[in-house]
């Protein structure tokens, strides 16, 4: 028993180098952030484009759009997860055949970034909604008075002026997905979680190797809060203190 | 504010470049994402290792396959076979009728009797009166769960079913279950491992129900795939008969694994 | 705390689509593109295994609302000292909640479920006392493990917003109630933990639904919910997308439920002057 707990404690599982775990893991880490990174920005585009869907599209655009938020934030992201992750390349594939390309081979980082992308842009769909609801109509009607183009209204007015707004929410939805990552563990997609799993399973060092991750996520977090902070200052410039 | 909304285009572009895979002709053999000892297990620097991978090594090299290891959760690998996010599955795989319904097999690989294992200390052995009112655990999607859920849990056991192996062997140890059933080599391995040793050995195998537990292990393969399958099965054959199998098998195993 | 409430919104469905001119034109073509769909799924996939699991999906679904209620309840009655001390506490206990706060927020639930029942599940052999306790026949099965790893999670996310509840009930109210000489203890238990749980009512909702979003994390410990029953069917079936569907289905119905529930309960609170 004694050995068993010395390997509780054994620092040297961590290692960076082979024999210790601590490259696979950091592996893991970047593996994660890579992919939270991707279908972040998946998800802003998405979302972008949903917002102002909402907001000013079509009747038809605005609904199928109001059936996309509904269902992602009504279900839970593990099952989203699995449903896209063999729906959607499989889909893709299908759809590839038919244009006649032939099967296309999508990586399973690509997949990742696919599925957290598609999540992510159903709630920055709706914070990003939100955000541009609350720039005062005045400032986009006295835009329009200028005779500016929709387009140049959204590039010179109504994005820069809800950006603002919508960072609060936007920082939350970036630490959501660095942690919606860990889903991915469930389809063998090796991300943090699941190679932690893989370590903890063949050295039996459990306690060890999930805290350690959870130190990794923990850090991961702090560190993303130190940049949101930085960011949200910058974007508050001249306005009034948040009350 | 120019520059952030730079950054966030930047940001979405580098996430795109993600998204366009290259074509391909590497074939992607399915591994299930779990420590196997001692068929596959990664290892510290993340390579896999086992004789599952050496087998899978020089099949392909005898059958002129460019063939990459890719790890997909156990309990999804048939999907992700017949969703061609793999091409074929080297995963310990018995080659069943239930399973035949939905894929298709090369000829077994090898095949090993069912064990179960328990505490030490506590006196049953494999059969359905002795385990009557224990907890066995077995892995999802395997045969073991078919059948100890037909034999055991019929006869008054509870079955508990973990996603992989290992965690049910950890759970055993854990003194969360009773017993476990599995492969009976893959049960040795964790009987000769440190927590093994210390917990628990091997209480029987049980008695053999080929409806159920198969013929043996074979390539999992999608069905239709004719020649993929036929370049497969000759390869099994080749190194079964140049003397590559017995050699690498000789690295894991005092004993002719590929079975009768 | 405001941005809080927006993502919550955000990421949990907490409002049916209005029934008032719900029926436009374009409306009816969708829908009727949507009944094909619908058509064509249940003609063209494979259902014939419903019948067989219907009474374990439903014993599933029972686990599942059995795992949210349990724990939104505790978590809940966590919530309120982890929020009261972060505004009030000495700074030891201010920090050591904080701290609680931080690290739970800031790990994913997956990891701290595989901690927590792995993790623990691997010192047992080392204390044989352990498994002479009376607590030994809990400890053996896996929603034990479940319940307190979702109590953690909504205790620190709802822990944030009494937190800012609290923070939030004016001073002046407070100052009435001392005018009036009520002490401490009466102040806190008339004014203050009424108004604030007040205040948070409203995330209340947001934060159940995220909460039952969460809860299917449990079948990867053995916890046999919905989600497990669900897996369970894919691998006898060896279907793909069908048993995935239907649970879907099942959680967005879920999740419907929850929100009309809350809009009746919210109806009945008064909320004037909120």
């Amino acid at each position: 028993m004694a050995a068993d707990t010395a390997s509780l404690i054994n620092w040297s599982l961590l290692a960076l180098e082979p024999p210790g775990w601590g490259g696979v893991l950091l592996a893991g880490l970047l593996n994660s952030i890579k992919i939270a990174i991707g279908g972040y920005s998946l998800g802003l585009i998405l979302g972008t484009g949903g917002a102002f869907g909402k907001l000013y599209g079509g009747p038809v655009l605005k609904d199928l759009l109001e059936v996309y938020t509904t269902l992602v934030r009504a279900v839970p992201e593990l099952v989203l997860i699995l449903l896209l992750y063999y729906a959607g390349t499989d889909l893709l594939n299908q759809l590839m055949t038919a244009i006649g390309y032939g099967p296309v081979d999508i990586s399973g980082l690509a997949a990742g970034i696919f599925v957290i992308g598609i999540v992510q842009g159903a709630y920055s769909t709706e914070v990003l909604r939100g955000a541009i609801k609350a720039v005062p109509a005045g400032q986009i009607e006295a835009a329009r008075a200028f005779g500016m183009s929709p387009g140049q209204i959204m590039r010179r007015v109504t994005l820069p002026a809800m950006l603002p707004h919508a960072i609060p929410g936007l920082s939350n939805l970036w630490l959501i997905s660095t942690k919606d990552t860990a889903l991915l563990a469930v389809v063998g997609f090796s991300e943090l979680t699941l190679v932690t799993r893989q370590a903890a399973g063949s050295t039996k060092a459990y306690l060890l190797f999930f805290c350690a991750a959870g130190a990794l996520y923990l850090a991961l977090t702090l560190v993303s809060n130190v940049i949101i902070r930085l960011i949200e200052a910058r974007a508050r410039r001249g306005m009034a203190a948040p009350a | 504010m120019k520059t952030a909304l730079k950054t966030i285009a930047l940001a979405a572009v580098i996430g795109l470049a993600g998204i366009s895979g290259a074509m391909a002709e590497q074939l992607k053999v399915g591994f299930a994402a779990e420590p196997y000892p001692p068929f596959a297990a990664p290892d510290a620097s993340g390579n896999w290792e086992g004789w599952e991978v050496d087998f899978m090594k020089a099949l392909c090299a005898e059958a002129k396959l460019d063939c990459v290891i890719t790890p997909v959760a156990w309990d999804g690998i048939i999907p992700a076979l017949t969703t061609k996010k793999i091409d074929m599955i080297i995963g310990s795989m018995s080659i069943t009728a239930e399973r035949l319904k939905t894929i298709d097999f090369s000829d077994k690989y090898y095949n090993t009797p069912t064990g179960i294992i328990g505490p030490k200390g506590e006196d049953f052995d494999a059969t359905p009166e002795k385990l009557a009112g224990k907890t066995i655990g077995v892995q999802v999607a395997t045969v073991h769960q078919a059948y100890a859920n037909k034999y055991f849990g019929e006869a008054g056991a509870t079955i508990k079913e973990y996603q992989t192996q290992d965690e049910a062997n950890n759970d055993l140890a854990a003194g969360r279950l009773d017993a476990v059933q599995a492969d009976a080599i893959a049960l040795g391995a964790f009987l000769d491992s440190d927590q093994g040793k210390d917990c628990c050995e091997l209480k029987g195998n049980v008695k053999d129900d080929p409806d159920i537990l198969g013929a043996g292990v074979g390539v999992g393969l999608r069905q239709g795939e004719t020649e993929l399958k036929e370049k497969i099965n000759a390869a099994i054959k080749a190194i079964r008969s140049n003397g590559t199998y017995d050699e690498f098998s000789k690295k894991y195993f005092d004993f002719d694994i590929y079975g009768g | 705390m405001m941005s809080d409430d927006n993502t919550i919104g955000a990421m949990a469905l907490t409002e049916l689509p209005d029934r008032k001119g719900f029926l436009k034109p374009h409306r009816i073509i969708l829908m009727a593109i949507a009944a094909v769909l619908v058509f064509c799924a249940a003609w063209f996939m494979r259902w014939d295994w419903l019948p067989e699991y219907g009474w374990r999906l439903a014993q599933g679904v029972g686990v599942t609302l059995l795992m949210l209620f349990s724990t939104c309840i505790l978590g809940f009655l966590f919530a309120v000292p982890l929020g009261l001390v972060q505004v009030t506490g000495p700074w030891p206990l201010k920090m050591l909640a904080r701290g609680f706060c931080t690290i739970i927020r800031g790990t994913p639930l997956l990891l701290q479920l595989w901690l927590l029942y792995y993790g623990l599940g691997s010192l047992f052999p080392q204390f044989p006392a352990i498994r002479q306790s009376f607590l030994w026949p809990y400890l053996r099965e896996a929603w034990p493990y479940g319940v307190a790893a979702l109590t953690m999670s909504f205790a620190a996310y709802e822990g944030e917003v009494m937190r800012g509840a609290f923070a939030g009930v004016p001073a002046g109210e407070l100052e009435a109630g001392r005018a009036y000489g009520m002490s401490r203890w009466t102040v806190f238990r008339r004014i203050w933990l009424p108004r604030a749980i007040h205040r948070a009512l409203p995330t209340l909702n947001g934060e159940t639904v995220l909460q039952l979003k969460a809860t299917p994390l449990v079948a990867t410990i053995t916890v046999i919910d919905v989600y497990a029953v669900v897996s369970k069917i894919r691998q006898m079936t060896y279907l793909t997308y069908e048993p995935l569907l239907l649970l879907a289905l099942i959680y967005l119905c879920l999740t419907a439920i929850l929100v009309v529930a809350f809009r009746a309960l919210e109806n009945k609170i008064p909320t004037r002057g909120a």
